[in-house]
């Protein structure tokens, strides 16, 4: 009996040992340097789309809700202390947490939520709203009170409530937006944990901690530094101790130098990544106004012999369809496998392809792949194209340019195909579909096509409140998405960070646009 | 008294061999001739590198990812499993085609320039010099990023035709400054009087009396700056300026994963190394002995 007890005592103290490691007091103090391996152009939340943004900027401001980072995708308070969405769907109301104050010590009211959504929503001349088109649900914004702000939806939306978490749709003042609504281009001055205090431009960022931040005890950090550096610089800035982190990712040669090289000093941690890398092909321009040519190019890739071999040079790893492989809402592998340039035989698959462009009268298609020159995982994924596509005799040419010349080559229709990326902050369909739906619905189409087939499923799946039937629309969009494949989807990402032991209170996401505002970061040191 | 009549062909002394050339130049020049070899041995590996390579520099084989140096690969593969002597001797065109033509046409800009702000003398001189050293106070690279940055790419033939004015345009300076200098001693000389006064045209007089004069120094510049262009390209394509993937070019063949699995896979980055310099080298000692070989103040 004793040695039975005492097995069981042996054993809960084994088991509660990490669990105790896990649960350590979080300590107070100490300055977190982190790298970022490009500079933001500007300061709004509300123009902005890039990592390079989000990492310093996000710790100077709150949103209304967020998510959970350690059970992501549960959704959290952030301003809002409580909320209420209404049966049919079509009112949220939130409760803000009293005396919220911004960094300029005024205090946060219900008037300043509604100011900085309309701002998102309505946007004066002037000012851009990136993510416009995903809010155009919203009806009214009312404010009963100081601290009650509702939202009136003119139709149900089954992904609203997570976007209310979008890292990207920081709270302004309003006082601040009536003076100036372009003020927050220039300016940082929201309610996150840390006050804006300095940026250098080409060398760092600087943030202070805010003592008056909404949630009692945090920040619990002194400070930050995101220092801008890239690149093989910024992998010795790692290995050196001179950052502590860079979050959006690592290759995997990378993380392998950094473990060999740091040993137990640094923690690896990885997920899949809400980020995949697609090929558009504008169909304003021949041959690629015909679906045969397009469908064509997708069954030549071997995205599953690509996928193992890619893992190991380069950011990416698992193959998926219009979403993100693992996700709930997500294709099955057999389901995938059905798809065009999804089958697994891909000797059938090229045979096809090759007929395919036989019928269509190119069979020695030439033609030119648009890509950026960011390396990772830009380069290796267009090389594993171009490789794809000389299987099939054709002759691609592989232009690679700076990204602002990029961008203006694909949103301006200043290419053939192009490799571009479809990442966002989270699973939900509402966002990462709007890349396939109609030119005249979605501005990051650049494939210049309209389809109204899929606007319709678009517009069917974002209205269905059941699951099942939400996934059944979802699949049938996917099919016919990647039959006309006028976008086709590649690999996705796959998310590696390598950070020292020290920083703690920090959760990985399968977005690197999710998690950052720091407020729960400490140093044990 | 008579003196017997001797032929000059049974006096007995020893003649001096008529050797040809190249053969001269290989006795008198033997690390140029060496230099000359190794250019030699890469113009043809460039010209027939289709013939030549063991495999298509291009096709990736996932099978054989980052392998060693082996009877299979040579020089081992890349982290496309590519074989890096194929994309060696096909970077040799890229190499060789980016530095000839960038460094003719910015030598013989540079040439025609020199000539021109020579001959007219004066203000046009002043002028072209004032416009020529703003030009050298930019370092080469700087120079060359910026006019790639300006320029963008224009690709024909597989050729960045824009690079090649890139690299081209520094190169004209310098030139322009060496040509100068020979011309101006070749105006003052009695004959180009004589034309002149004889009526002939500016054209006339340049083209016939003074371009003849300076090929030599034209054609050292022309030659040393072939081994610049050739490491200018190299730069570029290090610093993703220049060619893009999955051309094969030694530049671009050190950097992108190059510069992750450099650790791992040294030989991604060594041989392509030893590439560009061993043709930087050779062009220089060629270009040295040339300037020897053409000069005819240090043959006395």
């Amino acid at each position: 009996m004793k040695r039975h007890l005492a097995t069981v005592i042996a054993a809960a103290a084994v088991l509660m040992l990490p669990a105790s490691a896990e649960a350590q007091a979080p300590k107070k103090g100490g300055q977190l340097k982190f790298a970022v391996s490009a500079e933001p152009p500007d300061y709004d939340c509300h123009k902005n789309t890039s990592f390079a943004f989000i990492h310093p900027v996000r710790p100077h401001y709150s949103t209304l809700l967020k998510f959970d980072d350690k059970k992501y995708p549960a959704i959290i308070g952030d301003l809002a202390q409580s909320w209420q969405v209404s049966p049919d769907n079509l009112t949220f109301t939130f409760k803000l947490k009293p005396n919220v104050k911004f960094h300029d010590g005024t205090t946060l009211t219900s008037a300043d939520v509604k100011a900085s959504y309309e701002r998102i929503v309505n946007p004066p001349a002037g000012v851009v709203s990136i993510r416009k088109a995903s809010y155009t649900d919203i009806g009214a914004i009312d404010t009963p009170d100081p601290l009650t702000v509702v939202f009136k939806l003119k139709a149900a939306n089954a992904g609203m409530l997570a976007q209310f978490a979008s890292p990207w749709d920081c709270i302004y003042s309003a006082a601040k937006l009536k003076e100036d609504p372009k003020f927050p281009e220039k300016n940082i001055m929201g309610t996150g944990p840390f006050k804006f205090a300095g940026h250098t431009a080409g060398s760092h960022w600087i943030g202070e901690r805010f003592a008056d931040y909404h949630e009692p005890g945090k920040p619990y950090l002194d400070g930050f530094r995101a220092i801008f550096v890239s690149g093989a610089a910024m992998v010795n800035a790692l290995q050196g101790g001179e950052v502590l982190v860079e979050f959006r990712g690592q290759s995997p040669a990378n993380r392998d130098k950094l473990v060999a090289a740091l040993g137990d000093k640094v923690k690896v941690v990885e997920t899949p990544w809400i980020c995949n890398l697609v090929v558009g092909f504008n169909t304003e321009k021949k041959p690629f106004n015909d679906p045969r040519v397009r469908q064509a190019l997708s069954l030549a890739i071997d995205r599953w012999q690509g996928s193992q071999a890619l893992s190991k040079i380069a950011l990416v790893r698992d193959v998926g369809g219009v979403l993100r492989p693992g996700y709930e809402l997500a294709a099955t592998e057999s389901e995938l496998a059905k798809l065009p340039g999804f089958g697994k035989d891909i000797k059938k698959s090229r045979d096809e392809a090759k007929k395919l462009l036989k019928d269509a009268g190119v069979p020695e298609l030439k033609f030119k792949l648009t890509n950026r020159n960011v390396p990772m995982p830009y380069t290796p994924v267009g090389v594993f194209l171009i490789d794809q596509w000389r299987q099939i005799g054709l002759n691609v040419e592989h232009e690679q340019l700076e990204t602002k010349l990029y961008q203006a080559a694909l949103s301006g229709g200043n290419y053939e195909a192009g490799l571009d990326f479809n990442c966002d902050y989270m699973d939900e369909p509402n966002i990462l579909l709007i890349k396939y739906v109609s030119a005249d619905k979605s501005s990051v189409n650049y494939g210049r096509y309209n389809d109204r087939k899929l606007d319709d499923l678009y517009e069917k799946q974002m209205r269905a409140t059941d699951t099942k039937e939400r996934i059944k629309l979802i699949r049938e969009f996917e099919k016919h998405a990647l039959e006309q494949a006028y976008t086709i989807p590649t690999i996705w990402w796959h998310r590696i960070i390598v950070h020292w032991q020290q920083m703690k209170g920090w959760d990985l996401t399968p977005s690197h646009y999710v998690g950052q505002d720091l407020a729960s970061v400490w140093l044990d040191q | 008294m008579t003196v017997p009549a001797v032929a000059i062909s049974d006096l007995n002394y020893d003649r001096p061999k008529r050797r040809g050339l190249a053969a001269r130049f290989v006795i008198t020049h033997p690390l140029g001739a060496a230099g000359l070899f190794v250019i030699v041995v890469m113009i043809l590996a460039g010209v027939f590198a289709d013939w030549v390579a063991p495999y298509d520099p291009l096709t990736v084989n996932y099978g054989a990812m980052l392998a060693r140096p082996s009877a299979e690969y040579w020089l081992g593969t890349d982290t496309f499993g590519r074989d890096v002597l194929s994309r060696i001797i096909h970077g040799a065109r890229t190499a060789l085609l980016v530095g000839f033509l960038s460094s003719f046409a910015g030598s013989t800009l540079g040439a025609i320039i020199g000539v021109a702000s020579a001959y007219f003398g004066g203000r046009i001189d002043m002028i072209i010099q004032s416009f020529m050293d703003i030009l050298l106070s930019f370092p080469i690279i700087v120079l060359a990023l910026a006019v790639v940055a300006i320029l963008g790419k224009n690709v024909a033939f597989g050729l960045d035709f824009n690079l090649i004015v890139a690299i081209s345009i520094p190169m004209v300076p310098r030139v322009a400054r060496v040509v100068r200098s020979s011309a101006l001693a070749i105006r003052e000389m009695a004959y180009i009087d004589a034309a002149r006064t004889s009526g002939f045209s500016h054209t006339r007089i340049i083209f016939r009396h003074i371009v003849p004069n300076v090929t030599a120094p034209y054609l050292i510049m022309l030659t040393a700056l072939i081994a610049q262009a050739i490491l200018l390209e190299a730069s570029l394509s290090f610093l993703g300026l220049g060619v893009t993937e999955p051309t094969a070019a030694w530049g671009l063949m050190l950097s992108g994963s190059a510069d992750d699995f450099y650790q791992q896979a040294p030989w991604m980055i060594v041989f392509p190394g030893l590439a560009i310099s061993l043709a930087v080298f050779a062009f220089n000692l060629f270009g040295d002995s040339l300037r020897d070989w053409l000069d005819p103040k240090i043959k006395i």
